[in-house]
C-alpha cells in the first residue's frame, strides 16, 4: 500500500512539475512568438521565431508528461477522455476541463502550424490566434486544478509568466491598433 | 533527394519582413525597399536544407521551392 | 477621345449597322449551337488551326486556352474581358457598342466548348448599358443554353488582368491574384475560368462560322487574322481601325487620316508597351514578329503618335506617375519602386537633376519582381524612353528642351480605390 502510494506520490509530482514546466514554456512561446512579429531587425525576428517554433515542440512534450501521469495517477480519478473533453473529469471537473479545453486550443494551432504549407497563409493565421485564448485557458487550468499556488516560487513562476505574456499581448494589441508598419519600416 | 530546386517569391504575399535574408544571405539578398531578390538559378546543393529551412522560416509562407532549371512564364 | 472611323480591310469585326440582334442574326446567321463531343472538339481544332491569339495584349493561343479548361474536370465558367482598363485605348468599347452579338456569341460558344454552364461578361462602364439589352434580347429570344450575366468592370489600370477580372467578380476586389494555381485550374470561386478579352471572342464567334482558312485570308502567316487598332494622338482622324495584323505602321497612321505634321515618336502596344522612333518604325509590320527587335510590339492594339517640338520624357513622366498610382500596392517593388523611378523620370523631364544611376538601378530592381506584369510593363516603357528619347535627355542636360508636355496621353485620375 505505501509502495502504491509512494509510487502515486512520484505521479502527481511529476504531473505538477511538468505542468509549470508546460506553462512556463508556453508563455516564452506567447513571447517569442511575438517578438518574431514585432522585433526590429530581422535577424531577432528569424532567431526568435525558431524558438517559438523549438518551445511549442518543447510544451507538447511535456504536455503529454503532464497528462499522462496525472491520468495513470491512481489517487484521482481522471480519466483519458478529460484529456480533451472538457467535462469528463470527475475530480475538479471544472478545473481539469479548462486543461482539456487548453489542450483543444492548442492542438488546433499546432495541427494546423505542422500542414501550414498545404493549409496556405489565411486559413492558418485564423486558428493561429487561439493560442491567445489557449494561454489563459491555461493559467486557469494551472491556478484551480492544483494546490501549488501556496508555494511561493510557484506563485512566483505564475506571477512571471502572466507579466511577460500580459507585457507581449499588450504590446501585439497596441502594434494591432496603431496599424503599424514593422519597427524597420516594412510592410505589416 | 537533389533534384534541382529553385527558390521563388511570391510577393503578393510578401510583406517584406527580412527573414529570409537573414536566413540565407548566400542565395537572398534585399533591394532598396527591403524585399527579397533571389536569383533565378537553381540552389546549389550544399544550400539546399537551409533554403527548406528559409521556407519554413518565412511568417508570411511567400518563399516556395519550385522544381528548378526552366523559364518561368505568368500566362494565366 | 471621340472618333469610332472603321477603316483598313474590310470590316470583319465592326461591321456597321448589326447591333441589333436582328441585324446581326440577319448578316451572319445563327451562331452554331447544341454542339457534341465531337463537334466541340473539331471546332477548338479548327480554332487551333486558324491561329487565333488572345487580343488583350499577352497574345496566348485561344485553342490551347480552351483545350486547357475543356479538359478540366469540374464545371468550367468563361469570362469575357472588356474591362479596357488601359486608358488610351476604346477598341474594345468600340467593339462592344458596334457588335456586341458578336461578342456575346464568342462567349456563349467558348463556354459550350469549355463545358461551362454560364458566362460572365466583364464590361467598361461606358457600354454597359448597350451589353445589357444584348443580353436581354437574346434571353428573350431564347438564342442561348449558357447563362449570361453581364457586369460593370472596376475602374483602373490593373482591373483589366485576368485574375484581377476574376476576383472582382468574386469578391468586389479588382487586384490580381498569385498563380499558382492557373485560372485554368482553379479560379472564379474554384472553379476551372477561361478569361478571354472581348475582342478575341468575336473572332471566335466569326471563325465558327467561316472557318481557319477564311480568318488566315488576312494577316500574316505567323500572326493570322485581323486586330483592332486604337490610333490617337497627332494624327487627323484618331480612331479605331480594323487592319490584318502585319499592317505597315505606316499605313496604320494614313488610315488614320495622316499624321499633322511630323512625327517624333510612336507609342506601340499600351502604357505597358513601347516608344519607338517614328522614322523607323514607319515601315515596319505591325505584328509581334516586326517590332520585336525594335523592343516592342502590337500589345494590346494601340499607336499613339508623338509629334516633334513636344518633350517625350514629360509625357513619358505623367504616363509614369499614373501607373505608379495604379499599382495595387500588394507588391512592394511595385508600390514603392514605381513611385520611386517616376519621381526620377519626373526630374529628368524637369531638367532637374537626376540621377541616372539610381534610375536604371530601380528598374532592374522592379522589372519582374511582382505579383503581376504591371511593373514590367512600366520599367519597359521608361526603358524604351530612354532609348528613344536620348536627344531630349541629352538636350534636358545642358539645359534646353524641345517644348512642352504634349498632354497627348490620357490619364484619368483618382480611378482606383
Amino acid at each position: 500500500m505505501s509502495a502504491m502510494l509512494g509510487g502515486s506520490q512520484a505521479l502527481w509530482f511529476v504531473s505538477r512539475a511538468s505542468g509549470l514546466a508546460v506553462l512556463a514554456g508556453f508563455s516564452a512561446a506567447v513571447v517569442a512568438g511575438v517578438a518574431a512579429r514585432l522585433g526590429p531587425g530581422g535577424r531577432l525576428r528569424l532567431a526568435a521565431g525558431e524558438l517559438h517554433r523549438t518551445l511549442a515542440l518543447f510544451c507538447v512534450a511535456f504536455l503529454g508528461l503532464h497528462v499522462a501521469t496525472a491520468i495513470l495517477d491512481p489517487y484521482v480519478k481522471i480519466g483519458w477522455a478529460a484529456t480533451v473533453l472538457p467535462l469528463a473529469s470527475p475530480y475538479r471537473t471544472l478545473a481539469i476541463g479548462l486543461g482539456a479545453l487548453a489542450v483543444d486550443l492548442g492542438g488546433a494551432v499546432l495541427v494546423t502550424s505542422l500542414v501550414r504549407q498545404r493549409l496556405g497563409h489565411r486559413a492558418w493565421r485564423a486558428v493561429h490566434w487561439l493560442a491567445y485564448l489557449a494561454w489563459p485557458t491555461a493559467l486557469w487550468h494551472a491556478v484551480t486544478a492544483g494546490n501549488d499556488l501556496r508555494i511561493w516560487w510557484v506563485a512566483l513562476v505564475l506571477w512571471g509568466c502572466t507579466a511577460a505574456v500580459g507585457t507581449a499581448v499588450i504590446t501585439r494589441l497596441l502594434s494591432w491598433l496603431r496599424g503599424a508598419a514593422l519597427p524597420d519600416g516594412a510592410l505589416p | 533527394m537533389t533534384r534541382p530546386a529553385r527558390l521563388r517569391v511570391d510577393f503578393i504575399a510578401c510583406d517584406g519582413r527580412r527573414l529570409c535574408a537573414e536566413a540565407l544571405p548566400e542565395l537572398i539578398t534585399l533591394d532598396d525597399w527591403g524585399f527579397p531578390i533571389v536569383s533565378g538559378q537553381d540552389v546549389p546543393p550544399r544550400l539546399l536544407a537551409d533554403a527548406r529551412a528559409t521556407v519554413r522560416a518565412c511568417p508570411r509562407l511567400a518563399l516556395r521551392l519550385d522544381p528548378g532549371a526552366g523559364g518561368h512564364d505568368r500566362s494565366a | 477621345m471621340t472618333g469610332t472611323r472603321l477603316a483598313g480591310t474590310r470590316p470583319r469585326l465592326l461591321y456597321p449597322g448589326t447591333a441589333g440582334l436582328i441585324e446581326h442574326t440577319t448578316r451572319y446567321g445563327p451562331p452554331p449551337s447544341g454542339l457534341g463531343r465531337p463537334q466541340r472538339e473539331a471546332l477548338i481544332a479548327e480554332v487551333d488551326r486558324a491561329g487565333l491569339t488572345g487580343r488583350g495584349g499577352a497574345g496566348f493561343p485561344t485553342a490551347r486556352k480552351l483545350a486547357a479548361v475543356a479538359a478540366a474536370h469540374s464545371p468550367a465558367v468563361v469570362v469575357a474581358n472588356g474591362t479596357e482598363g488601359e486608358p488610351a485605348s476604346i477598341k474594345d468599347r468600340v467593339l462592344m457598342a458596334r457588335s456586341p452579338h458578336l461578342v456575346l456569341d464568342g462567349a456563349v460558344l467558348a463556354a459550350e466548348l469549355t463545358g461551362a454552364g454560364r458566362a460572365v461578361i466583364v464590361v467598361h462602364r461606358d457600354v454597359r448599358e448597350i451589353m445589357d439589352e444584348a443580353a436581354a434580347d437574346r434571353a428573350r429570344a431564347g438564342l442561348d443554353r449558357v447563362r449570361l450575366e453581364v457586369r460593370t468592370a472596376a475602374g483602373g489600370f490593373v482591373a483589366g488582368q485576368a485574375s484581377a477580372v476574376v476576383r472582382w467578380v468574386q469578391r468586389d476586389v479588382a487586384a490580381p491574384t498569385a498563380t499558382p494555381p492557373r485560372l485554368a485550374q482553379r479560379g472564379l470561386r474554384g472553379a476551372p475560368t477561361l478569361v478571354q478579352n472581348v475582342e478575341t471572342l468575336a473572332h471566335l464567334a466569326l471563325i465558327a462560322r467561316y472557318g481557319a482558312a477564311w480568318f488566315r485570308s488576312a494577316g500574316t502567316p505567323a500572326e493570322p487574322g485581323t486586330m483592332l487598332v486604337t490610333v490617337l494622338g497627332a494624327v487627323r482622324e484618331p480612331g479605331v481601325l480594323e487592319v490584318g495584323t502585319g499592317t505597315p505602321v505606316g499605313q496604320l497612321l494614313e488610315l488614320a487620316g495622316s499624321a499633322s505634321g511630323p512625327l517624333q515618336a510612336l507609342l506601340l502596344g499600351g502604357y505597358f508597351g513601347a516608344w519607338v522612333d517614328a522614322a523607323g518604325a514607319s515601315g515596319r509590320p505591325f505584328s509581334s514578329a516586326g517590332l520585336a527587335d525594335l523592343g516592342a510590339g502590337p500589345g494590346a492594339g494601340l499607336v499613339a503618335a508623338l509629334p516633334a517640338g513636344v518633350c517625350g520624357l514629360a509625357e513619358t513622366a505623367r504616363v509614369v506617375r499614373y501607373l505608379a498610382g495604379e499599382s495595387a500596392g500588394q507588391c512592394g517593388p511595385c508600390r514603392f519602386g514605381l513611385p520611386a523611378i517616376a519621381e526620377q523620370v519626373e526630374q529628368l523631364a524637369d531638367r532637374r537633376s537626376a540621377d541616372p544611376w539610381l534610375l536604371r538601378r530601380w528598374l532592374g530592381q522592379v522589372d519582374g519582381r511582382g505579383g503581376c506584369a504591371h511593373p514590367d510593363g512600366a520599367v519597359r516603357l521608361v526603358r524604351s524612353a530612354l532609348r528613344t528619347f536620348c536627344a531630349e535627355l541629352e538636350r534636358h542636360a545642358a539645359g534646353r528642351c524641345s517644348g512642352g508636355p504634349a498632354r497627348l496621353l490620357p490619364v484619368p485620375s483618382g480611378s482606383r480605390r
